[in-house]
């Protein structure tokens, strides 16, 4: 088995206690995903395993061998910037750029949970089966990545614009 | 500070009055105020791509060959000494490579103190740092693990054994107070300010207000996580570091290991947050130790928990504020005094009565803070110290005073404004905080709001608004230097050591060169973030922005004359001065006959050059010592209060700021509402809980500290008066701190709106509600 | 961190095999264990991955539902029978940590999971009876608002932080535990003991045993209920109190209610007295403050959270008050 990384078979490391992030930053040098807690509970760390977000502070290297890691670094093809990226930047959603990794992918996932129909806390129809995207709907759902720097209102506003774009 | 450094000042403040204030930086307009063509509009973040994409790199994420990994201990107790030390198990645990402890740790000297008359001096503490076996706060770095991987340090660091025998430690904040210092100044100020007789006028108005505010410690929680990465070549030592200092850090490490000035280098081109926690602690040295004497690469990644541990935060306080007011609301006395620790071998004085001295016009003022000597990790500058706490204070007792008064609390203040600054006397540089609050009620629709609390209810929900003054003084550093390149294709680069924390700074210096040099935005390169460069000030104060625009002024002035010199008599310039052109539109241009011009590139041409280089530094800021420069600000606040379980929630926040010329409207509402959204925090959920029968910080992580989150940060309005300081360059100030300071107020001022209750003590946790 | 062995089992008999051995630690989605064993609270030799085990969730023959041990805390909160009928457990999942946690952890894991009691986590400054029996109990005296008012013992005062558990409590939750002997089920109202003076010993989960899932009863009062968590700040955090209920009225009275509190108490606490006092009355906002004082009538409070009998009477009602709606 390995972990397919961006697309790259990486070997799983015999050192149990690697975690995925360390194994990103230190081993494979896809610094891109942070380290901000290492604990679970900034979200600076976020990828996406098989699609879904995960917190690669706390998954050790071994639970994902055989499984898929997107970072940022493979969020878009090639060279190109992945519409997120590109709207994070249009309206500034973050001023250091260290938790803005961790941001954009787990906005990237959280799109796709709301396409999925999954209900968040503040949904008020839990059997609805579309969910309105609100601020509140976003606020909530993006609630496990804490920004310092205070850019909330710009990475809502750019994820609200990639909904819309996609909606259109 | 001494009494000899007051001495020095209030001497050098005389003397300045009687210098004309054309004489002065500032003393002429800026003249790119008013034409600016690329200042002032919006532009995204040049370092934008990276940082999206992942691969802005910070000082944990240098790749290097051999590189190895260290992990900190720290002591568990609070004041004592060590009286065993075992290393040997984390010796031979694998992969390790070297344990150091005060044992084999070098014999260095202690930092100097940070210090507004020694800006070489960059140490936030003055401890020795692993000399000894003695304990002198819990937290303490007491020995560095280094070993193959992370996991390898990590785990041998549970390995050592470490025995103590612990001694009383003074951690209680009340008990201290008994035994409070009363320092002479705080930072350039004289601490203990009194103007007539206040107790005596507040015993005799008609009506006055006397309470005690509490603040809790803070800490700075940048998202990166302290860290360096660092190498030894021989005697040249290479510094990846995460700082808000790097030039002074450079000095400070080359001068502690006997280098010789060139040998270190500090490169720091991206910084994950700083707020002010970023500077030079102890990790930076024990490990630029720990690496020489392995003879190999090191990189030290501080764990959360230990950036609590060893990097101090906020301090707690506990202030006075009492104010007296005749019948018509005309303050009579300002009374602001309160303690808030400071031991004896940290920096940070925690200005919290600056705001009390400069914003409101009162016939007394009685003002002095009082500092408490703790066994801590020493507090330091925090995002607005003292300003933040300060306006909490200050602006929660205007509120209660509009209140039994029955006056509106913008009314109130409004009667106050003073023409000069209040308690100096010396005159403002330019100040619209009446206009900043007029504009901010009517855009905020402040005429909603019942004078009454308690009287807007939605279902279980209690809503109300508040509103408050936020201030913070002007700064511009000495020492800014540039190195600026002018070529022949007439593009440009600009160089210096400063830092880039999420300000912007590349962004706003090259929307300024563009303007300054009259060349298209694309055509300007600003290098920044590496010591190799020539020296700026460190990030601090609000001041980078205006102390670097001081030194691009500086060194386009000085192009325009090396320009004059290589067009020689052969040009349309022949025979002007420095002093008669401008450099507009790529060219070097006469003021009084724009018709007199040369291009950048036909002068270099005809020199027969490539390139010119000039380097300058920033005239002396002494425009502050002959003007009151300070950013004043507006903040409204409208929340919902559940009268079910206490909790808030903030739904509206509006800053209307009046901090001179905004240079880029995007990075600046940025930051504006970044120090807004801390002060949110401020105001509703952090908290560094001390426990003070261990003297130990409990709460050391993301968990249990409570930022707030997305859920907790209403969309933000963010407006601006936009007049420019005529006495700046630019016309700007700072926008860095202001945004933090008067929003616990505004939130408390709105919780009392909504309830009829008065919490006097931050945060408003649900608890103190009902 | 201490080396670590990870083994993966590809079935229950081989986890149960492998958790027999000494050292040995179930890992579920590892966002308690992981970072508990950075911390040295735990320092486990061998970790059996057990998440890749049953995530079924599925109706049961008895029109209730069962939910793998390994399903993960979204999934089953994402699930159309679950947001339909128990719509108190999809809101107390959605109510905890983050998306990726949620994503992450297991059902199975989310019970076992640890207190975050600030003195428990602090190995290397604080006492901590549940850590390291014996040694004493720094919380006592210390930061104690986020403990408990109820079940607590003076050797502990910890409080369990899950969400979705309380909501399981209110649920009549039957939880499924496998070992060589086979199955055997307990409810989850017994599952998490109370600390008396053995604060270390933490659930009914023997060494070698294995919970493999969890059964939700057909309930009367699951699908007109409801989940309200109050914390520090709107999201992100643990609850200071909660409050699970499910309420069903017939012709003017009580029919049946299920209320649990969160946030007060080493287990999810199951409010039967509250229950016994509404049965047959009818919904008023007296009868449930009435029958809130019932249920905290041995409320113990702490230094740091005198609060709590209150916010826990006034929620309570609230939620209560709601269900009923316009029944009443």
């Amino acid at each position: 088995m390995a972990i397919r990384i961006n697309g790259a078979e990486v070997e799983a490391p015999e050192d149990a206690r690697v975690s995925l992030l360390d194994l990103l930053r230190e081993r494979v040098h896809l610094t891109g995903t942070k380290v901000g807690c290492n604990q679970g509970a900034c979200g600076a760390c976020t990828v996406l395993v098989d699609g879904e977000r995960v917190l690669s502070c706390l998954t050790l290297a071994a639970q994902v061998d055989g499984r898929s890691v997107t970072t940022i670094e493979g969020l878009a093809e090639a060279e190109a910037l992945h519409p997120l990226q590109a709207a994070f930047i249009d309206h500034d959603g973050f001023q250091c750029g260290y938790c803005t990794p961790g941001q954009i992918c787990a906005a990237a996932a959280m799109l796709a949970e709301v396409a999925a129909g999954a209900p968040s806390y503040v949904t008020a129809d839990l059997t609805a089966e579309r969910v309105p995207l609100t601020r509140e709907e976003i606020r909530e759902r993006m609630s496990g990545n804490l920004c310092r720097c205070g850019a909330h209102n710009g990475i809502v506003d750019a994820i609200l614009q990639v909904a819309a774009e996609r909606a259109a | 500070m001494s009494r000899i450094q007051n001495a020095i000042i209030g001497s050098v403040r005389t003397a300045i009055g009687w210098v004309p204030a054309q004489w002065l930086p500032g003393g002429t307009p800026d003249p790119l105020i008013g034409r600016n063509a690329v200042i002032g509009r919006q532009a995204s973040r040049l370092d934008g791509p990276l940082k999206v994409a992942g691969k802005a790199r910070f000082a944990a994420e240098i790749a290097m060959d051999r590189l190895s990994y260290a992990a900190l201990a720290h002591s568990p107790i609070t004041r004592g000494r060590i009286t065993r030390l075992d290393t040997s198990a984390a010796e031979a645990a694998p992969g390790v490579i070297l344990v150091l402890t005060h044992r084999n740790m070098p014999r260095l000297n202690p930092l100097p103190l940070i210090s507004i008359t020694d800006l070489g001096a960059v140490g936030n503490s003055n401890l020795p740092i692993m000399q000894d076996q003695v304990i002198r706060y819990n937290g303490q770095v007491v020995a560095l693990v280094v070993a193959e991987t992370q996991e390898q340090a990590d785990h041998a660091a549970s390995l050592l054994e470490i025995d103590y025998a612990a001694e009383e430690a003074r951690t209680s904040f009340h008990d201290a107070k008994a035994t409070a210092r009363v320092p002479a100044s705080i930072l350039i100020e004289k601490n203990h300010l009194s103007v007539g007789d206040a107790e005596r006028e507040l015993e005799r108005s008609a009506h006055h207000v006397d309470e005690v505010y509490r603040t809790p410690g803070q800490n700075h929680n940048a998202i990166e996580p302290h860290a360096v990465t660092v190498a030894w070549e021989g005697e040249a030592l290479l510094i990846h570091d995460a700082t808000q200092m790097i030039a002074a850090s450079a000095n400070a490490i080359g001068k502690l290991f006997g280098l010789k000035k060139g040998q270190v280098r500090v490169v720091s081109p991206f910084v994950g947050g700083g707020f002010g926690g970023k500077g030079l602690w102890d990790h930076q040295i024990v490990a630029v130790a720990a690496a020489r004497l392995i003879g190999r690469p090191l990189r030290l990644a501080l764990t959360r928990e230990g950036v609590y541990r060893i990097i101090g935060g906020r301090t707690p306080a506990e202030q006075r504020v009492a104010i007296g007011a005749d019948p018509e609301g005309t303050f009579t006395a300002l009374v602001h005094t309160g303690y808030s620790i400071m031991p004896p071998y940290g920096a940070c004085p925690e200005q919290y009565t600056l705001g009390s001295r400069a914003l409101y016009r009162s016939k007394s003022f009685e003002v002095v803070q009082r500092h408490l000597d703790l066994d801590i990790v020493p507090n330091t500058f925090m995002r607005a110290p003292g300003e933040a706490i300060g306006s909490f204070a200050l602006e929660s007792a205007i509120d209660e005073l509009a209140h039994s008064m029955a006056i509106d609390p913008i009314e109130l203040r409004l009667r106050n404004l003073p023409e000069r600054h209040p308690t100096t006397g010396v005159p403002f540089s330019q100040h619209a905080l009446g206009q900043a609050y007029r504009d901010g009620m009517k855009r905020f629709g402040w005429e909603r709001r019942s004078a009454t609390p308690g009287m807007r209810r939605e279902g279980e929900w209690l809503i109300g608004m508040g509103c408050a003054t936020g201030s913070f003084p002007y700064a511009r550093m000495p020492g800014a230097n540039i190195r600026l390149t002018l070529r022949r294709d007439s593009s440009a680069t600009l160089s210096c050591s400063a830092q880039e924390m999420g300000m912007g700074t590349a962004t706003v210096q090259t929307q300024h060169a563009a303007d300054r040099l009259g060349l298209p935005l694309d055509a300007i390169t600003f290098e920044l973030g590496d010591s190799a460069l020539p020296a700026a000030p460190f990030a601090g104060g609000s001041s980078q922005t205006a102390s670097l625009a001081g030194a691009v002024v500086a060194a386009a002035d000085k192009l325009a004359g090396e320009l004059l010199r290589l067009a020689g008599n052969d040009s349309p310039l022949a025979g002007l001065r420095a002093g008669q052109v401008r450099l507009a539109e790529g060219s070097v241009v006469s003021i009084d006959d724009p018709n007199r011009r040369e291009s950048y590139g036909s002068i270099l041409s005809r020199a027969a050059r490539e390139e010119i280089t000039v380097a300058a530094a920033g005239s002396p800021p002494i425009e502050f010592l002959k003007f009151a420069i300070h950013s004043t600000s507006a903040v409204f606040c409208e929340l919902r209060v559940s009268t079910v379980t206490g909790e808030i929630r903030v739904d509206r926040l509006l800053g209307s700021f009046d901090c001179g010329t905004i240079l880029n409207p995007k990075t600046a509402t940025s930051q504006l509402k970044g120090g807004m959204i801390m002060g949110l925090g401020l105001a509703l959920t952090e908290e560094t809980l001390f426990d003070e029968r261990k003297g130990r910080i409990m709460n050391a992580s993301l968990a249990d500290y409570h930022l707030p989150t997305h859920l907790d940060v209403p969309a933000i309005d963010v407006i601006w008066t936009g007049i420019p300081d005529p006495r700046t360059p630019l016309g700007a100030r700072g926008i860095g701190e202001i945004g933090i300071t008067g929003v616990a107020a505004a939130v408390a001022n709105a919780v009392f709106n909504a309830t009829g209750q008065r919490i006097r003590d931050l945060p408003i946790t649900l608890d103190k509600l009902w | 961190m201490n080396p670590v062995e990870y083994r993966r089992p590809a079935t229950a008999d081989e986890a149960l095999t492998l958790t027999g051995s000494a050292g040995a630690r179930l890992l579920g989605g590892g966002t308690n264990l992981v970072d508990l064993m950075r911390k040295g609270v735990e320092r486990p030799s061998l970790l059996a991955d057990v998440s890749g085990l049953s995530s079924l969730i599925e109706p049961t023959e008895g029109g209730g539902l069962m939910i793998g041990a390994a399903a993960r805390n979204s999934a089953v909160a994402a699930h159309p029978l679950v947001r339909a009928h128990y719509p108190m457990l999809a809101r107390a999942i959605l109510a905890g940590a983050s998306a990726q946690i949620r994503n992450m952890a297991t059902v199975g894991g989310n019970l076992m999971q640890r207190t975050r009691c600030l003195y428990f986590a602090d190995t290397a400054g604080s006492r901590c009876n549940k850590r390291s029996p014996g040694s004493g109990c720094d919380a006592l005296e210390g930061f104690n608002r986020y403990h408990a008012i109820l079940g607590a013992s003076g050797d502990c005062i910890a409080v369990h932080p899950s969400d979705m558990g309380v909501a399981l409590a209110a649920l009549d939750a039957q939880i499924r535990i496998l070992s060589t002997g086979g199955i055997r089920v307990v409810p989850l109202t017994e599952f998490h003991r109370l600390p008396g003076d053995r604060p270390d010993l933490e659930t009914a989960l023997e060494p070698g045993e294995l919970i493999v899932s969890i059964e939700l009863p057909p309930s009367s009062v699951a699908a007109r209920s409801a989940y309200r968590k109050v914390r520090d700040r709107a999201s992100y955090a643990f609850a200071l109190v909660s409050v699970a209920a499910g309420l069903a009225v017939r012709d003017g009275r009580v029919e049946d209610v299920r209320i649990a509190f969160g946030g007060v108490a080493p287990r999810p606490w199951r409010a039967f007295r509250a229950e016994a006092v509404l049965l047959g009355r009818p919904p008023t906002t007296e009868a449930f403050e009435e029958a809130a004082e019932a249920e905290l009538q041995d409320a113990t409070p702490l230094s740091g959270n005198s609060f709590k009998p209150n916010l826990v009477r006034r929620t309570m009602t609230a939620v209560l008050s709601e269900l009923a709606g316009d029944d009443r």
